[in-house]
């Protein structure tokens, strides 16, 4: 028996959220006295997995699967479950991960619990908690079936150097045709700047910035801090940003280690999409805003004198 | 063509949230229920297709009676009829397989169900559903146009989107952009009124495992206060970030 995880990778190099991934499942499969294997798709050189507990790769390589295709990487997860008699497999909750997990639990009759928070809090009967109502609290959700399907929420556990040695095996999976009802005709990425799934710190702004003209400020600030850029609801709505950059419960959820907001109030359904993050620091002008009760840090005081000194300053410190 | 639209009866966005009965269940108390936000955004373009291409629009839910003002809010916003699962969703695959069910039954073309719902967060239903009818699926659908059996959308991804071409049978996991948020529909009085009259068919659930439970609930643990720097000493924060939170 082993523990699957889906190592996620783009152009051929893991995400960090494969290593994640790899860590937290070898900390279960210790209490389970299993292994960890790890599936690969068009990966060349796996060797860095085995940095995080991997016991063993499952490398795929097929140039069909150079575009994701969930119901294609579904099939091929499903198999490389049943060859290994997983009874555990994991997940990241990024956009791909969460568009297969599910095609993937109905396919192993799994039960699935997604945006997962931390380690098995029982593993018989297997317990998990989990986020839910948008972050505005936790749920102990128990899976009652054989093989589980988890899908571990970004930044929740973090990424454990441990030593090990990962065999690789080539993995050949039968696709169908089938597989790819749905075709990718072209794809458009923002080129050279930090996306919020990846972010460990994100910078975003909202009305207290009073117009698009004024998001240099953000963006140096996120330049310096390595960041990526974000806004509240309203900013959005309002066509200053786009709706991709909206964060919040009905925008993107952001779970990073630094959350920096300024001039956003602080609605609670803004909270609820920040509130996974770890550290959170709050420039508001209004020292009533909502968001200075959530806020670790929080410096009362107008963007326009505070941020341009914050750059200035943060140029200092990380040229030290 | 034949639309579905999934439609989650969950608490309002700004709800606070709290438990009962020892954490072992959700306090619906003084808490005002909605459509789900993101099918709200399916349901609006689901009527932009009747209104511009002839579709038939179904509003459909697994929930008791006391869901209906969902559903009806649903018919005065302009679907054509209602089809209430008379069950509690005890947990995705369980909805899953009775959606699969309507699916079947009512020879759909086009389902469109929102990518999550905001009680439970799990966003595995449009997939478990897509699985379960083998219906093409495209998650996290920002934008979707359909000529004849040919569809075109464009899916969310990490930092940018994705052009994607398909055909029918569809299911949709929507979000905000399937429509503008200014667009999206508010009953009107006609609507209401009308609502009231048009069918909402209550069918018994099929046999279907639950295979997760919720057997607690937490709230996230009190935060200590904000500690406030003085705007004039930069300084001190970048200190507190690098040193106390080892965030920079």
């Amino acid at each position: 028996m082993s523990i699957l995880i889906y190592a996620e990778s783009a152009e051929g190099k893991f995400k960090k959220v494969a290593f994640e991934l790899a860590s937290y499942a070898k900390k279960v499969a210790e209490s389970l006295g299993s292994t960890v294997t790890a599936i690969t798709f068009n990966v060349s050189d796996a060797s860095e997995l085995s940095k995080y507990g991997v016991d063993k790769v499952l490398k795929v390589t097929d140039s069909k699967l150079n575009t994701f295709s969930a119901k294609a990487y579904a099939d091929a997860i499903q198999q490389a479950a049943k060859k290994e008699d997983a009874k555990l497999v994991v997940l990241s909750s990024t956009t791909d991960s969460s568009y297969l997990s599910s095609l993937v639990a109905v396919s192993l009759n799994a039960g699935f619990a997604s945006n997962v928070v931390g380690l098995p809090v029982s593993t018989a009967p297997f317990q998990v908690k989990r986020s839910a109502f948008s972050n505005k609290a936790f749920t102990v959700t128990e899976i009652s079936t054989d093989v589980k399907v988890l899908g571990l929420a970004k930044n929740s556990f973090g990424i454990v150097p441990t030593d090990s040695s990962a065999t690789e095996e080539d993995f050949a999976p039968s696709i169908n045709d089938a597989d790819f009802g749905i075709k990718v005709e072209s794809t458009e990425k923002a080129s050279g700047k930090v996306t919020i799934a990846d972010a460990d710190i994100v910078v975003s702004g909202g009305r207290g910035l009073k117009g698009p003209e004024n998001w240099g400020l953000i963006e140096d600030l996120a330049s310096v801090l390595g960041a990526a850029t974000a806004c509240s609801k309203p900013v959005s709505d309002l066509g200053w940003r786009p709706h991709g950059e909206h964060v919040g419960q009905t925008g993107k959820p952001v779970a990073s280690n630094l959350y920096i907001a300024i001039g956003i109030s602080g609605a609670i359904q803004h909270i609820a999409g920040i509130n996974s993050s770890k550290v959170k620091v709050v420039i508001n002008s209004d020292p009533e805003a909502p968001f200075f009760k959530v806020a670790d840090y929080g410096i009362v005081g107008d963007a326009f004198e505070v941020v341009p000194q914050l750059i200035e300053k943060l140029k200092a410190f990380k040229a030290q | 063509m034949k639309i579905l639209v999934c439609i989650s009866h969950v608490p309002d966005t700004t709800s606070k949230i709290n438990f009962t009965n020892n954490d072992s269940e959700f306090d619906t108390n003084g808490v005002q229920f909605v459509i789900n936000p993101n099918d709200e955004f399916g349901l609006t373009r689901a009527i932009w297709f009747q209104e511009q291409q002839g579709a038939t629009v179904t509003v459909v839910n697994v929930g008791g009676p006391e869901t209906e003002p969902t559903l009806r809010k649903a018919l005065a916003i302009g679907a054509n009829d209602a089809i209430r699962i008379n069950a509690t969703p005890t947990d995705g695959f369980f909805v899953a397989k009775q959606l699969a069910e309507v699916i079947k039954n009512g020879g759909y073309d086009v389902v469109l169900a929102g990518k999550e719902s905001l009680d439970y967060n799990g966003g595995m239903v449009p997939g478990m559903v897509a699985a379960l009818s083998n219906f093409n699926f495209v998650n996290s659908c920002t934008e979707l146009t359909i000529d004849g059996t040919n569809v075109k959308a464009v899916r969310e991804i990490d930092g940018g989107k994705e052009n994607i071409s398909t055909t029918l049978p569809l299911i949709i996991g929507g979000q905000k952009g399937l429509v503008e948020e200014k667009d999206l529909k508010i009953p009107n009085m006609r609507g209401i009124m009308t609502a009231r009259t048009k069918p909402l068919t209550v069918v018994e659930p099929v046999a279907a495992d639950t295979n997760t439970k919720a057997v607690k609930y937490e709230k996230p643990a009190a935060k200590s206060a904000v500690k406030l720097i003085a705007a004039d000493n930069i300084d001190e924060l970048i200190n507190l970030l690098h040193n106390e939170a080892k965030v920079i």
